[in-house]
């Protein structure tokens, strides 16, 4: 039982920073309607910059949340701008050639990161790295717990922005229907780019975020651009709220499948859990609440 | 014009067959199999994709399965990986068909994604079904022949008549039904055409060839792990990338773009053959993302799409067609 409630915990925690990620692709999914296949590549380009400013400057992780995120909502503006948006211009057989360019950009991303910092895995250990403290028998990770507060804080700072805001009222009206939002005068061009720009800063702060407990390489991209689109799924394509529940509900799954199954397949029970899904309940977690 | 089209595609065998015999560094021949390999995924993954309109991720699997099949017909049953040859094809049409069961109830960028997560599944299972499948450790045999001549003849004549019956498809009832899905899938079902059940069929061809590739890939190299064949950007993105640089949509479009792409892929990672520093061949990935951008931004169409349109910038007139028709 004990185990059991470690593991849910365990799950939890990293379910948060997953459902942060996570949103960063809904957003792009439901305003731009292609799925973003360098989202994860994106966060690891943050990740880089995080531990450069750790390695040279002594900066602490945590700081670099200032500074990550919103490089990478320019880096992601700037791909929106030059490299998705011209292509909507062009007629071409095949229609989602803008998919197949964020697998080319994942590519370049990584690469070029390759190319610079080479595969060697990289850490950032800082004090608090391995520490841990018990509430009864459970024992809770402070970056991990870190982390999971920090991503809720960063997660109820978007739902302001969307709900309170009107630039954020904006990126939902274009949402929910892009030619209604361009007759009321809404520069859906300028709030595709936002958008792109946000989900790229919500990979970053993850990526931030999860620098202090994972190792670094470059192809760390690759599992979270794919765990980012399961939650994507799972939570009902476009769906905010959905994404959360996505987030947390593949943490938690990830976490006993890791217990209860073995380690190695942890990553294959998140692949299951999203057939099943498409199987099933294809329009993802939204479908049973009816909101 | 009929005619004439058959005698420049015989004319092109001839050469391809002659091609051999004159050059005899091993070294080429290699690149050559490599690139006619690639001819029957890229056209496979064009019948699918270019014509019937569904874009795949995915056909690593059913590369991965017929390589896979080939193996294991060697490691647990004992008897030559040729009989892969004969196994490949099926086994992978069957991934296919389940592939399909999944998928087609999908559209659009949920089909691209459910394609991609289904190939990931398969690259897992194979990593860790140890028992069967060796895990990463990989499956290597003994080939069968030291010279390339075999592999190559072989290689060609999966290529002609993977290009030859996808040719035929296309003049067929099953190829209109195909783009008028492509075209317009609520206008075909209302005229009757199952898009279920064709794109099936078109996704049955383009399972069955690719799968024969994998399992060419297995007899040629000897050598096969979970990383290579189920790989997504070195079989599934480079399909796309082959078809796409060539020309989606068109019959010569994937070959074109075989060729293209394997010899700028070794050129990179070979340094332009030593001229070039050595950073190069370290940059040749990077290249190759470069390349994908590139080749969606400028030409979206392909060589043999955008034909027209570069043979006018190389002729220095203005362009007199955007694009290639279609929406």
């Amino acid at each position: 039982m004990e185990m059991f409630i470690q593991t849910l915990v365990a799950g939890i925690l990293i379910g948060g920073v997953y459902a942060l990620i996570g949103l960063g692709m809904t957003l792009i999914m439901g305003v731009m309607r292609i799925i973003n296949l360098a989202h994860g590549q994106l966060m690891m380009v943050a990740m880089y910059i995080t531990f450069v400013l750790y390695e040279f400057l002594g900066l602490d992780p945590y700081y670099s949340l200032l500074i990550a995120p919103p490089a990478l909502f320019l880096l992601g503006v700037a791909i929106e701008k030059y490299l998705l948006d011209p292509l909507l211009k062009i007629d071409s057989i095949i229609p989602q050639n803008q998919i197949l360019m964020t697998v080319g950009i994942g590519m370049v991303l990584t690469e070029t990161i390759r190319f610079i910092f080479h595969s060697d895995y990289k850490s950032v250990k800082t004090s608090y790295s391995s520490s841990t403290f018990m509430i009864g028998p459970i024992s809770w990770n402070v970056p991990m717990l870190m982390a999971f507060a920090l991503a809720v804080l960063i997660t109820a700072g978007l739902f302001f922005f969307l709900l309170k805001t009107d630039t954020g009222k904006s990126v939902r009206a274009t949402a929910q229907n892009k030619d209604a939002a361009m007759i009321m005068g809404i520069n859906a061009e300028w709030i595709t780019q936002l958008t792109y720009g946000l989900g790229a800063a919500m990979a970053a702060a993850g990526g931030t975020l999860l620098l202090p407990i994972y190792y670094l390489f470059p192809d760390v991209g690759g599992p979270f651009t794919l765990k980012s689109f399961i939650i994507t799924v799972l939570g009902g394509m476009g769906s905010t709220v959905g994404a959360i529940f996505g987030g947390l509900v593949l943490g938690v799954a990830e976490s006993l499948g890791a217990t209860y199954i073995s380690m190695a397949l942890k990553d294959a029970v998140g692949m299951v859990i999203f057939v099943l899904v498409l199987v099933f309940l294809p329009g993802g977690l939204k479908t049973l609440t009816r909101v | 014009m009929k005619k004439r089209s058959t005698l420049i595609a015989l004319g092109l065998l001839a050469l391809f067959v002659v091609f051999p015999l004159v050059e005899r560094s091993d070294y080429y021949r290699h690149i050559f199999i490599i690139a006619l390999m690639w001819v029957v995924i890229g056209s496979s993954w064009n019948l699918l994709a270019g014509y019937t309109g569904q874009i795949s991720f995915g056909h690593a699997i059913f590369f991965g399965v017929g390589a896979y099949s080939a193996g294991i017909c060697t490691t647990k049953l004992g008897i030559s990986a040729w009989w892969g040859m004969l196994l490949g094809g099926p086994m992978a049409m069957l991934s296919g068909l389940f592939l399909g069961w999944i998928c087609f109830r999908l559209r659009g960028s949920y089909f691209n994604l459910a394609t991609l997560a289904i190939a990931e599944v398969f690259r897992l299972v194979a990593i860790y079904w140890r028992n069967f499948t060796e895990g990463m450790q990989g499956i290597l045999i003994i080939t069968s022949f030291r010279s390339k001549l075999p592999y190559y003849f072989l290689a060609l004549g999966l290529a002609a008549l993977c290009v030859f019956s996808i040719s035929r498809i296309m003049k067929s009832k099953w190829g209109f039904y195909f783009i008028a899905i492509r075209e317009d899938q609520e206008a075909a079902e209302a005229l009757g055409i199952s898009s279920f059940r064709y794109k099936s069929l078109s996704l049955m061809v383009s399972s069955f060839f690719t799968g024969l590739a994998g399992a060419f890939y297995m007899n040629y190299m000897g050598f096969i792990d979970p990383e290579v064949v189920f790989s997504l950007y070195f079989i599934s993105i480079m399909a796309i990338l082959v078809a796409m640089i060539g020309g989606a949509g068109t019959i010569w479009g994937p070959a074109v773009g075989a060729f293209v792409m394997v010899l700028l892929q070794e050129l990179f990672r070979s340094s332009f053959f030593g001229y070039a520093p050595k950073w190069v061949s370290d940059a040749h990935a990077l290249a190759f993302g470069l390349l994908v951008i590139l080749a969606i931004r400028y030409m979206a169409n392909g060589v043999v799409g955008d034909f027209p349109r570069i043979l006018n910038l190389l002729t220095r007139k203005k362009p007199m067609v955007s694009g290639a028709g279609g929406n």
